[in-house]
């Protein structure tokens, strides 16, 4: 076992438990901090893939600013108590159960699926940020020019709707 | 295409063009503007109709390929191109029905001249639909063809005999007529299913050229059967023919039209037109002749005590048909279309001289209110007697010859038909000459401040007309007898290649010999002058007072055996209680409640299911990721397993 | 490390996600849920990208770019989902104003 290996298994393993306990906590604020620590994990993977642009970007967007939103929106409502009513207990359980049916059905769905191994995904170096620079503006100018307009509408959205009254 | 195709199309052509002016133009369009446009597309249809007759005389057909004018139905191998066929048999038919259709229209200016403009137009155009129907439905090249003519006829005698749509009775007498003529028209696609499946064409010369080479067969009897139930349904034949007299309803005019030149000469058409599918069938044929000798008698037996002067000629129509029929049952297809060609003149001319009467007697159609009108209306009287002469069969007129060429054959075929042929043309002497001594002699009995008075121009030009054709027509088909021309008359011989086939698989009747038919004609002639002269002598002192109720066997008559009574009772009464019972038990009980009961079951139901409804998001989203586990489990995994 | 590993822990990851949304009922927590299930994707697409780039490259082609595309989507989700956050939570904010609660319970207007 290599060490980008150790490295892989550590990775996932915290991912998936913070993720676990982003879903399990009472405390919202809990919620988020487990969710940075998930999305600080999965960045990790991103290293790992040599994507390191999409890292950078996935640590300074989501653990950076969206996150921060909503912590910033919890701490706004005042929401950090445990303040959610108890759910019945029938939906909770049934709920759980579909879920982890879906699990299954993917996993299985998956396994059963014929799937070329490829070894050695970490090669190459299109994650590089002057790889993905030149991608996106030379033939991805346009989408990435419309982004901003996306941007704009949410922005005037989310005032508008923030808006008293 | 040859030169004769180029003018086929023509024929039917200008009536459509008429139709179609009348009938769009028919709020703009003046009354001599109508009448002329109506009238002289059929002048000019009888014009291109000489004119092909005479390229048939000199032996020019349009047969097979030369008669395609484009692709009508096709798909696969099968094809029903739209064909015209012009042959001997055609021509005669263009001829009658463009020329008697011609009179009838000029006749209907001045008939109906009391119409107000719009009505007056949309009679024209259906007169002229219909004529264009009867044209296509003779000109065909196959059954299909015909069969759009045929259900063309039967949309306009709908439309015509309830040209009068306000009157109840009238609208119920083209309803019936409609549906008679369905009852019919089902038996004759059905022939033309079976005709499809068997020989893969409609054509009339590949059925029959793979007909003959095929011979008999059970098959062709059913198809030749069928057709004949089409052909019962047109022409008015046992035991549909009720529709025919209740025809009446329409304008008189339109009445001719039916009778005469059009709509039930169809069916004689169609039979004469299958002549090899009828010759191969002899079971069929004999069933033709049957009941059409049935048709005859029955027909004038009810003919004899009708008192309404349309109804009278109505049955008389339906009782020269019943004799057609006999012809084409017993081989005489010449003799057949030879009384169609006759009986479209003299019975055209009745009819209209009826019109003319009714016209001058202000709508009054009982003969118990006429009477000496030979003072008012000489014209009419001359024609009418001219007419009734010819229906009754006295030489030299034309219905003498016609309908003794079929005793002739019936004869041959079975002295029995013979006798009850001949017994039913006594009584068609006998109520012809009943309705003219009760019109036009004696003393007038209607209403002596509006004196009747002669018809107009139009309709007496169109009476005289027609009765020089009904006093010579029989010329063109003298017996041998009198010709002692060894080769048949010259109807025969112009005839002969549309018949040949059919009259060669025919088993062959020994002809009478010369003393016989002498003889029999002797023996009908006299007999029939006898019948006249009686109905001349009781019907001339005929007194409204002295007419008693009909009693025992005249009252039968007089209630046309009561055949409407008894179709009403076997026929009518028990589908209405079906629809009763339907209506009330199966309706209510069954298809209400299940109708009802489904939507009971869905309200129930929903009543049930809003629960899931819940309008809680977690419950819509916990749905959906179950229906996305059925749906990866069967999309993805299922085939695998 | 093969891809199968970065699938099955994608598909963890995202029916964790998807258990969330649909065990709890605070609105902020259900949208957190959805962002995790959109990083789980945006895994997947980043490794399925980097599995087209090594088979180009095992193909013998020097320069290629293969694969790069599948990142950009990934660049351009984070961008939508930005977006998506701050309309987002301000609807959940106008809910808190409106009902005192982000309680998705309350919000079953569709019932009737």
């Amino acid at each position: 076992m290599g060490a980008t290996q150790i490295i892989f298994w550590i990775l996932s393993i915290v991912a998936v438990f913070s993720a676990i306990m982003v879903i399990t906590r009472k405390n919202p604020v809990y919620s988020v901090l487990y969710l940075i620590i998930t999305f600080f994990a999965i960045s990790g993977h991103y290293v790992l893939m040599n994507a390191q642009f999409l890292a950078i970007v996935n640590i300074i967007v989501y653990a950076g600013a969206i996150l921060v939103l909503f912590l910033f929106v919890l701490m706004l409502m005042n929401l950090n108590k445990e303040s959610e009513p108890k759910k019945n207990k029938f939906m909770l359980w049934a709920s759980a159960f579909a879920g982890g049916l879906l699990l299954y059905v993917l996993l299985a769905a998956v396994h059963t699926a014929h799937i070329e191994n490829v070894k050695g995904i970490h090669v190459g170096n299109i994650g590089l940020v002057s790889e993905l620079g030149k991608a996106l503006f030379t033939t991805y100018v346009v989408p990435f020019e419309i982004t901003s307009i996306l941007f704009l509408s949410a922005m005037v959205g989310a005032v508008v709707i923030g808006k008293k009254d | 295409m040859s030169n004769l195709s180029q003018l086929a199309w023509l024929v039917p052509i200008f009536p459509l063009i008429g139709f179609l002016i009348n009938g769009l133009g028919r709020n703009y369009l003046s009354k001599t503007l109508v009448g002329i446009i109506g009238s002289g597309a059929l002048l000019l249809s009888f014009i291109t109709s000489v004119l092909i007759f005479n390229k048939v005389s000199a032996g020019e057909l349009l047969i097979g390929e030369a008669g395609v004018y484009f692709d009508f139905i096709k798909f696969g191998s099968f094809n029903i191109p739209f064909a015209f066929q012009i042959d001997q048999l055609t021509s005669i038919f263009l001829l009658v029905i463009t020329g008697v259709g011609f009179l009838i229209h000029v006749y209907s200016t001045s008939y109906m001249h009391e119409e107000t403009k719009a009505h007056f137009a949309r009679y024209f155009a259906y007169l002229n639909l219909f004529v264009f129907s009867m044209l296509l439905l003779v000109m065909g090249a196959n059954y299909v063809i015909m069969f759009i003519g045929w259900e063309g006829v039967g949309l306009c005698s709908y439309l015509l005999i309830g040209y009068w749509f306000k009157n109840n009775d009238y609208t119920n007498a083209a309803k019936k007529a409609f549906v008679m003529n369905r009852i019919g028209d089902l038996g004759f696609l059905i022939a033309i299913f079976y005709l499809i499946q068997h020989f893969g064409t409609t054509t009339y010369i590949d059925i029959f050229s793979q007909a003959k080479t095929e011979g008999s067969s059970s098959l062709i009897t059913i198809i030749t059967l069928c057709l004949f139930v089409g052909a019962m349904g047109k022409s008015a034949q046992l035991p549909l023919y009720t529709w025919l007299p209740d025809a009446m309803a329409g304008p008189t005019p339109v009445s001719a039209l039916i009778h005469a030149a059009t709509m039930v000469t169809a069916g004689i058409y169609m039979i004469a037109r299958s002549n090899v599918l009828y010759a191969l069938a002899p079971s069929t044929m004999s069933l033709v002749a049957i009941v059409g000798l049935l048709t005859a008698v029955f027909a004038a037996s009810i003919a004899l005590k009708q008192n309404d002067i349309k109804k009278v000629l109505a049955y008389s129509t339906v009782s020269q048909l019943g004799y057609m029929f006999l012809g084409l049952g017993v081989g005489a297809f010449t003799g057949a279309v030879f009384h169609v060609m006759t009986h479209a003149f003299f019975k055209a001319l009745l009819f209209l001289g009826a019109g003319s009467v009714i016209h001058a007697m202000h709508h009054q159609q009982d003969m118990r209110h006429y009477g000496g009108l030979k003072k008012y209306m000489p014209v009419t009287n001359i024609t009418m007697l001219i007419g009734c002469l010819a229906i009754a069969g006295i030489p030299p007129f034309s219905g003498f010859f016609s309908k003794d060429e079929i005793l002739i054959a019936a004869y041959a075929a079975n002295p029995i038909y013979y006798v009850i042929g001949l017994f039913g043309a006594l009584m068609t002497a006998f109520y012809m000459f009943r309705m003219y001594t009760m019109t036009f002699l004696g003393g007038f009995r209607g209403d002596h401040h509006h004196l009747p008075h002669e018809s107009p121009k139009p309709m007496t030009f169109a009476l005289v007309v027609l009765a020089i054709l009904a006093a010579v027509a029989g010329f063109i088909g003298l017996p041998e007898l009198f010709t002692h021309n060894p080769e048949g008359h010259k109807l025969a011989n112009y005839l002969a290649p549309v018949f040949k086939d059919g009259e060669a698989l025919l088993a062959k009747h020994a002809h009478p010999d010369h003393t016989t038919e002498w003889i029999l004609l002797a023996v009908s002639v006299g007999l029939i002058v006898a019948v006249i002269l009686w109905a001349v002598k009781t019907y001339k002192v005929y007194k409204l007072e002295n007419d008693a109720e009909p009693q025992g066997f005249s009252k039968i008559l007089a209630n046309k055996w009561y055949v409407d009574e008894i179709y009403d009772a076997v026929i009518i009464k028990p589908i209405l209680a079906i629809g009763d019972f339907f209506g009330k038990v199966i309706e209510t009980k069954g298809i209400d409640k299940a109708v009802n009961g489904v939507g009971k079951a869905i309200n129930f139901g929903s009543r049930k299911f809003r629960y899931l409804q819940s309008g809680n998001v977690g419950n819509y989203i916990l749905i959906m990721i179950v229906a996305i586990i059925i749906l990866v489990r069967i999309l993805f995994y299922l085939p695998m397993s | 490390m093969p891809i199968n590993y970065y699938i099955f822990l994608a598909i963890i990851l995202f029916c964790i996600g998807v258990t969330g949304v649909l065990t709890r009922r605070n609105a902020i927590i259900i949208f957190m849920c959805i962002e995790l299930m959109l990083n789980s994707v945006n895994l997947l697409l980043v490794a399925f990208s980097k599995m087209h780039h090594a088979r180009a490259l095992a193909a013998g082609a020097a320069n290629t770019t293969a694969g790069i595309e599948a990142q950009l989507f990934v660049f351009f989700i984070m961008v939508v989902a930005a977006a998506e956050v701050a309309v987002g939570l301000a609807i959940i904010v106008m809910m808190y104003r409106n009902t005192h609660s982000v309680d998705i319970n309350f919000l079953n207007r569709l019932k009737n």
